[in-house]
């Protein structure tokens, strides 16, 4: 298995329809009109040099090595800004153009000596093979331009630049660069940054990061699309240059966000050197973030857990145990636990982390083999609430576009979303259609990068008050019913007519004025009537949440709220236009494909029809529960009572993920058996009796479904570094338990699920070796997936209207707890931070921070980076503050990468009426200066300590 | 990130981009009148532009380095561009630079240790027909000489 080598075809894709046909080399080729000569080469097959060219970023021409002579025109036109013309005949080698083009390279190289620069360079720069190409020789001018000289090397050159390697991941040496501009390019066109320049003129021109600052200090991200862009040794992964290059490449599914970027892992023995995104992938189409790109470290970090663990008690210290005897444990204490307290004692948790396939395993194992029905997943803290609203407008629980339909998008409209923090790569593809001239409404309490960053501007900023989405969105649907502003033959044809005469009676009603709800939500009227009007008026209206609409005690509602909007402006079942869902997790869409909901099995078909149970009792040999069984804070809720006693928890930490962390514990603490299946011992393993070590994805086969509904293939890069890929460990585990399952391979679970699932009807492994990807529906109705659902009409027949009454959370402010918290996430650190927080990541990140408003520190004394005390009625913990004007005043706001803030033990225990998904959007709190961490912080360390003592093997005595 | 403190710099700057930023590329009048108000343009004023102008700090950067006629420290009291194109060159500017080089006591792009003069160069000041040619604070000076060069300094030495 060598390495995946992609085409650079040097410039972007024409998307003109007219063809046109020329003769390269005397092959005949036909391109769309628009197309540059060097693209078309490549197509027949003639590639040409180049150096500034990559089919990543626009054509530049200033290299001047990709020269060519067209037959009828003078001169030798740079290939890559010249077009190709109907009839035209290119020849791509001669004498002249040699000699030209070896003469560049000849400049070139008298200030950037190859392979003789201080780097001795990987030897794969395209600089270098370029050099060979030309057949560049003898040096007339020499190798030691003034530029590119190293201190000592005989002279003390002035212009020597320092490499800059402030940067954790890659290095930046100036001696190498040629100036060509993919770098600056990447960053603009691409990632749309803006973080990189080139400084001064002539032969003073060099690349810097913002104003000739060290990386690290500059606006770079990190995303590494400089790095992929350049064509030298300049930029470099310095992976790459301590481990040398890679020797194969497979490609596989970023195991971080819900955006789900293909990469090819990059291999030098059982080493990864290095991730680059992968051009092929639909969802990114090869752009990459700092995490995907970098951050991939935890893998081989030495707090990995390799061997599985056991022990009675939980004061007790880890016992190394083999895989044998820790399972045949967890068996029997199941067993032992369902004997004494029932059936219903025990349960599972699914993880949005592990592969469609893996989750699949575990809900079967809860139903099939606890015969109960017990299982949850991490879903129900962050999007469950998107599965309830949007089945019951459109009748199904998933975005309805796919990534590319930003393309076509006039108007959008953000909400309770951070994209550039949160879902980077997708991000910068909005960024770049706001380039392009779409409008932006963001809907925020805080001020998040979208509302101004280098080059967009949103157009309108709804700062509401924590907890009163439901009130704007329906203020926001106010304006457009009273101001006629809906779409009336749409609502006509695909929704039901009486049931928007109803809620448009609603939401006309005066209370639900942009006025009235103006007042309370803290935004000014006026804006939202213009963020209506811009959204009913502007063109194709395009809707992107997060888990600022859900996590709320009316998530449910709001996401209902946003439904209605789309469908009364008639923005949904066409490119450009819909209602999307920016899933956190990387399968958090396929984990609740999969069947992880108490209430549902795969597909969504709830637990209670006959016909869809009869499907799984036939095949699985078993009589199925016909009730729902637990959500996880009914589990927790159970424990504390006593009737609950043991879970499987694979890859979630609900310690430092759930709210109201007090109350997690204590009923973690009142259980039996607690297995945690985890790479790490989590926060949560501190009360785990058995513990599995987990795989991480690079180490298995499989599926993750992102949140535009594609399947992605995951595939096996290194071995299981525990012997077992997870899903082989629940397999063993189900056998210990006494199940006969046979699995020797994920495609095979895969067919399972299509077979008992028509919305995967049509996928399996070999498929989506064949197409790359697919976006389910697909089966033999849709055979190649469905990029954009509701086309013809909506999924459940009627699009249907709700009413979205909105109802104030219980959790006020007071004077005991004058502000609102809220939460949310940052580039560099992803969720709880247990893979980035082991990474170089940290470089940014190496705290979460409090941000508060100027006016509030004020008041209370605080001064930037003092420690402060964060209160709620629920707990208290301490952090260092940051002062800033991006949250309004009375309110604050704080990540949770961290497990030492612990930010959870503030939140409460309120949560979505509709399915228990936690406020963590809004908490009452009080904020005061404090010394340091708090008294819960300083005992939780040292418990969290002694928790993890992994006793030493007994040496014998002689 | 916390907003800059609003110095003195930073008021003056914003007020002038406040006053050019309806112009169209508004970005290199801003930096003129900034040089123009400052005698140079102060590192603080590039990050108060590129944020009221919604630009990177690196394009604002990469705009400003790229003319050498923005100077990121003030110059001397007066200001002294002598021209080294070709058409002066012929006429004999080399000789007349080296003098007035050793009656400063200082290189091009240099200023004079009491602060009186900087000495720059410059490519061509479209007046070829009166050659070799300087200009002085904003005033071009034609058929220069050993006579004229020692009158120049003697002025900005004053």
């Amino acid at each position: 298995m060598g390495l995946v080598h992609e085409i650079d075809y040097g410039t972007p894709e024409s998307k003109a329809e007219k063809q046109v046909t020329l003769i390269v080399d005397g092959k005949s080729v036909t391109v769309p009109e628009g197309t540059s000569i060097m693209r078309a080469s490549m197509e027949a097959g003639v590639e040409i040099p180049k150096l500034c060219a990559t089919d990543m970023v626009d054509a530049f021409g200033s290299c001047r090595v990709c020269l060519v002579e067209i037959e009828g025109r003078n001169g030798m036109p740079a290939s890559c800004t010249t077009p190709v013309a109907e009839g035209i005949v290119v020849k791509t080698q001669s004498d002249r153009l040699t000699a030209v083009r070896r003469g560049v390279m000849e400049l070139y190289a008298s200030d950037h000596a190859i392979g003789r620069g201080e780097t001795a360079g990987t030897g794969a720069s395209e600089f270098d093979k370029v050099a060979r190409d030309v057949g560049l020789g003898d040096l007339r001018y020499g190798s030691d331009g003034r530029n590119h000289l190293a201190p000592g090397n005989g002279s003390l050159n002035i212009d020597y630049i320092a490499h800059d390697e402030s940067n954790p991941y890659f290095t930046y040496d100036p001696s190498q660069c040629i100036v060509c501009s993919r770098c600056v390019r990447a960053c603009e066109d691409v990632q749309g940054t803006f973080a990189l320049t080139i400084e001064g003129r002539g032969f003073e021109s060099r690349m810097v990061a913002s104003m000739n600052e060290s990386f690290i200090e500059s606006e770079c991200v990190s995303c590494g699309a400089c790095v992929q862009a350049c064509p030298t040794d300049a930029l470099r992964e310095k992976s790459v240059l301590e481990l040398g290059m890679p020797e194969r490449s497979t490609v596989t599914t970023c195991a971080y966000c819900g955006v789900g970027c293909s990469f090819k892992a990059e291999v030098k023995g059982d080493e990864v050197v290095r991730m680059v995104p992968y051009k092929g992938g639909d969802a990114n189409h090869g752009h990459s973030c700092v995490k995907g790109r970098f951050a991939y470290g935890y893998a081989t970090h030495k707090d990995r857990i390799l061997k599985p663990m056991i022990r009675q008690k939980i004061t007790d210290p880890w016992r190394e145990v083999s895989w044998e005897e820790a399972l045949e444990y967890t068996a029997s204490e199941f067993h032992r636990i369902q004997y004494q307290y029932g059936r219903g004692a025990v349960g599972g948790i699914t993880s949005s982390r592990c592969t469609n396939e893996e989750t699949y395993l575990v809900q079967k194992l809860v139903r099939q083999g606890f015969g109960n029905n017990n299982v949850d997943t991490c879903a129900r803290v962050c999007h469950s609430p998107t599965g309830y609203g949007l089945g019951q407008a459109f009748g199904t629980s998933a975005g309805t576009q796919d990534f590319d339909s930003i393309e076509d998008t006039d108007v959008v409209l953000l909400i309770g979303a951070n994209p550039t923090d949160a879902h980077p790569v997708f991000g910068s593809r909005m960024k770049k259609r706001l380039r392009e001239g779409a409008r932006l409404i963001v809907l925020d309490p805080r001020r998040i990068d979208l509302v101004r960053t280098p080059h967009v501007e949103a157009d309108f900023h709804l700062p509401l008050k924590p907890g009163t989405n439901v009130a704007v969105l329906t203020a926001l649907a106010h304006v457009i019913v009273t101001e006629g502003l809906f779409d009336e033959a749409f609502i006509r044809e695909r929704c039901d007519w009486a049931e928007f005469q109803d809620w448009a009676s609603f939401v006309a009603m005066p209370e639900n004025s942009p006025e009235t709800v103006g007042a309370y939500a803290g935004v000014d009227p006026e804006t939202i009537r213009g963020a209506a009007r811009l959204y009913a008026t502007g063109g194709n209206g395009a809707i992107y949440y997060g888990l600022g609409v859900t996590e709320h005690s009316q998530g449910s509602t709001s996401v209902m709220a946003i439904a209605n909007l789309a469908m009364a402006t008639g923005n949904i079942g066409r490119r450009g236009v819909g209602v999307n869902p920016l899933r956190g997790q990387n399968n958090v869409q396929g984990s609740c494909d999969m069947g992880s909901f108490p209430h549902e099995l795969p597909g969504y078909r709830h637990i209670s029809g006959d016909a869809v149970r009869e499907i799984y009792e036939s095949l699985w040999g078993v009589k199925l529960d016909n009730e729902p069984g637990l959500r996880i804070p009914n589990m927790l809720d159970a424990a504390v009572e006593g009737s609950f006693k043991g879970i499987y928890i694979q890859g979630e930490d609900i310690l430092q993920s759930d709210p109201d962390t007090r109350h997690v514990s204590a009923g973690l603490a009142a259980m039996e058996c607690v297995v945690v299946h985890d790479l790490f011992l989590n926060e949560t393993a501190r009360f785990a009796h058995v513990f599995l070590p987990g795989s991480t994805f690079l180490e298995k086969d499989g599926t993750f479904t992102n949140a535009e509904r594609r399947i992605n293939l995951v595939r096996k890069v290194l071995e299981p570094k525990a012997r077992y890929a997870d899903w082989e460990a629940t397999q063993a585990l189900a056998r210990a338990l006494g199940l006969d399952w046979n699995y020797t391979h994920p495609s095979q679970i895969m067919d399972e699920i299509s077979q008992t699932t028509p919305s995967f009807a049509g996928v399996s492994f070999d498929f989506l070796e064949r197409v790359g990807s697919v976006q389910w529906p697909c089966n033999e109705k849709t055979p190649m997936g469905t990029p954009i659902m509701h086309i013809d009409g909506f999924v459940r027949g009627k699009g249907k209207f709700i009413r979205t009454e909105y109802v104030a959370t219980d959790e006020k402010t007071g004077p005991r707890f004058p502000l609102l918290l809220t939460t949310g996430r940052i580039l560099s650190q992803y969720n709880v931070g247990a893979q980035t927080r082991r990474t170089g990541n940290n470089a940014w990140h190496e705290e979460d921070r409090l941000e508060i408003h100027p006016h509030d520190a004020e008041q209370r004394g605080i001064r930037n980076e003092d420690w402060v005390r964060v209160a709620s009625r629920a707990g208290s913990t301490s952090l260092r503050a940051l002062i800033t004007d991006r949250v309004a005043p009375g309110v604050v706001y704080t990540t949770f990468h961290h497990p030492d803030t612990q930010a959870n033990v503030i939140t409460t225990d309120f949560s979505d009426w509709a399915t228990n998904c936690p406020e963590y959007k809004v908490t009452a709190v009080q904020v005061a200066p404090s010394n340091g961490p708090s008294e819960w912080q300083e005992e939780y360390e040292d418990l969290s300590r002694r928790s993890r003592v992994i006793a030493k093997p007994l040496e014998a005595a002689e | 990130m916390v907003q800059a403190q609003g110095t003195e710099v930073s008021a003056r700057t914003a007020e002038i981009v406040e006053r050019l930023a309806g112009l169209e590329g508004p970005l290199l009048p801003i930096l003129h009148e900034v040089q123009a108000d400052f005698g140079y343009l102060p590192q603080e004023s590039l990050t108060v532009i590129a944020h009221a102008l919604n630009l990177s700090r690196a394009e604002v950067h990469g705009v400003a380095s790229f003319y050498h006629d923005f100077r990121k420290a003030p110059a001397g009291r007066h200001v002294l561009k002598l021209c080294r194109a070709e058409a002066c060159q012929s006429m004999g500017s080399d000789a007349v630079a080296e003098r007035i080089k050793r009656l400063l006591g200082i290189d091009f792009h240099q200023t004079t240790l009491d602060g009186a003069v900087t000495l720059e160069p410059v490519y061509c000041l479209g007046l070829c027909a009166c050659a070799p040619s300087a200009m002085l604070d904003g005033e071009v000076i034609g058929r220069l000489d050993a006579a004229k060069a020692d009158e120049i300094v003697a002025e900005v030495r004053a």
